[in-house]
């Protein structure tokens, strides 16, 4: 299962990047193979407006099934949705805990957004 | 004749200088309120309005049925407003700006428009000025096409007082541009100098002579004046900071009205611009 986290750096060890949207990276982790492979998302930290749905796009081009993020708010939920993509929230430390964590079960998806939009 | 009031910072007095100025004004005159974020110009001239008109941007609308899902609207779209995830289109409408380049874009024909309302349009009369509002809908985050829907019922034959929104971003260049003359009122504090430089900075770009009026003229610093005798900035009028003036204010009073001894401030302001105006006038003019 490839699980995409957002993450303030590039490796295991980095922290959680708790915007989705305008995360610094997404760590790509395979959970069949224990590989892993950062993507930098600095379009989309950039983007005036709808970063978090450029970064589910970006997620979804990946071949993301899960992402584990801090906060993820309605349009990036709707379009992860939309890509079959399940979403956990809330998470934090670093990469590496949050794929235990989900591993054993403290993190499960969750059903809604759990932040405001920006706009509108 | 299109006079816009403007300024980089807000609350700096540009609706009291608006309204009061179109009070004043001899003739056909148009008071029209750009600031459609949040119009503030009809409480104090109170009109009759008498119709209105909602206006929309067009945004997409994809048929499914012909969409292959190739993703080519989402990447045109400059402002994020197309996701395609499983060769599927999702469409933002919030974030749309109307520019119909996914329409174009889309190799299968698949994207119509459908009119997204983002504001109203207001118009009436209050005495001799006729009055014209923009009021941007509630959750709606781009103003400008409002703005300009507000332009497109101005009788520019006529003179018009166009107050604008602060700042000096787009909604600002929306409601300048085309103008004839531009009076950027400021204060005479660090902010209102700072802020005051950067709409200078703004109005030159496009080119309409300006002038500045200063609001309560006797607070703060030198340092607006001194900018403007030193980039030759014709300096218009200056409103003292007068306990009465704010009380009319607060109380949605006009301040030609509520304390007439500055109707004359009003009267000069008027001639001034008009002096700006008349092509008679020395070529030195206003400021460009």
């Amino acid at each position: 299962m490839k699980i995409i986290v957002s993450a303030s750096g590039q490796t295991l060890g980095a922290q959680i990047d708790p915007r989705f949207g305008r995360a610094a990276f997404f760590i790509a982790v395979d959970t069949d193979t224990n590989t892993f492979v950062a993507h930098d998302n600095v379009q989309n930290l950039n983007a005036a407006q709808g970063a978090g749905i450029q970064s589910a796009e970006t997620v979804s081009r990946i071949g993301g099934e899960v992402v584990i993020t801090g906060h993820c708010g309605p349009k990036a939920f709707k379009t992860l949705s939309a890509a079959g993509i399940k979403v956990v929230v809330g998470a934090q430390g670093t990469v590496a805990d949050a794929i235990a964590a989900f591993k054993s079960g403290a993190l499960v998806p969750t059903d809604a957004a759990n932040v405001e939009g920006h706009w509108v | 004749m299109i006079v816009a009031i403007a300024s980089g910072k807000g609350g700096t007095g540009k609706t009291t200088v608006a309204v009061n100025l179109a009070a004043v004004m001899e003739g056909p005159v148009t008071y029209a309120d750009c600031d459609v974020e949040e119009p503030n110009g009809h409480i104090f001239l109170k009109p009759a309005l008498n119709s209105n008109k909602t206006v929309g941007i067009p945004v997409p609308v994809v048929d499914t049925e012909r969409c292959v899902g190739c993703g080519r609207c989402a990447e045109v779209c400059r402002f994020n407003a197309i996701a395609c995830v499983r060769e599927k289109v999702l469409v933002f409408s919030e974030l749309c700006h109307g520019c119909g380049g996914c329409v174009f874009a889309c190799p299968a024909k698949a994207i119509s428009e459908k009119k997204h309302t983002i504001g109203v349009v207001e118009t009436g009369y209050s005495n001799h000025v006729s009055f014209v509002q923009g009021c941007l809908r509630v959750g709606a985050a781009m103003s400008p096409p409002l703005i300009r829907a507000v332009k497109e019922v101005l009788n520019t034959g006529e003179w018009v007082i166009l107050d604008a929104p602060p700042g000096t971003s787009c909604p600002v260049i929306a409601a300048v541009k085309g103008s004839d003359f531009v009076v950027l009122v400021t204060e005479p504090t660090p902010f209102g100098l700072h802020d005051l430089k950067l709409a200078v900075e703004t109005v030159r770009q496009l080119g309409i002579p300006f002038g500045v009026v200063i609001n309560r003229c006797d607070i703060g610093d030198q340092q607006v004046p001194e900018y403007c005798h030193r980039e030759s900035i014709p300096l218009l009028l200056e409103i003292p900071h007068e306990r009465r003036i704010a009380e009319a204010y607060s109380r949605g009073e006009m301040v030609v009205d509520a304390v007439p001894e500055f109707k004359d401030s009003f009267i000069q302001l008027d001639r001034c611009i008009r002096s700006f105006l008349t092509p008679q006038n020395d070529p030195e003019g206003a400021s460009q």
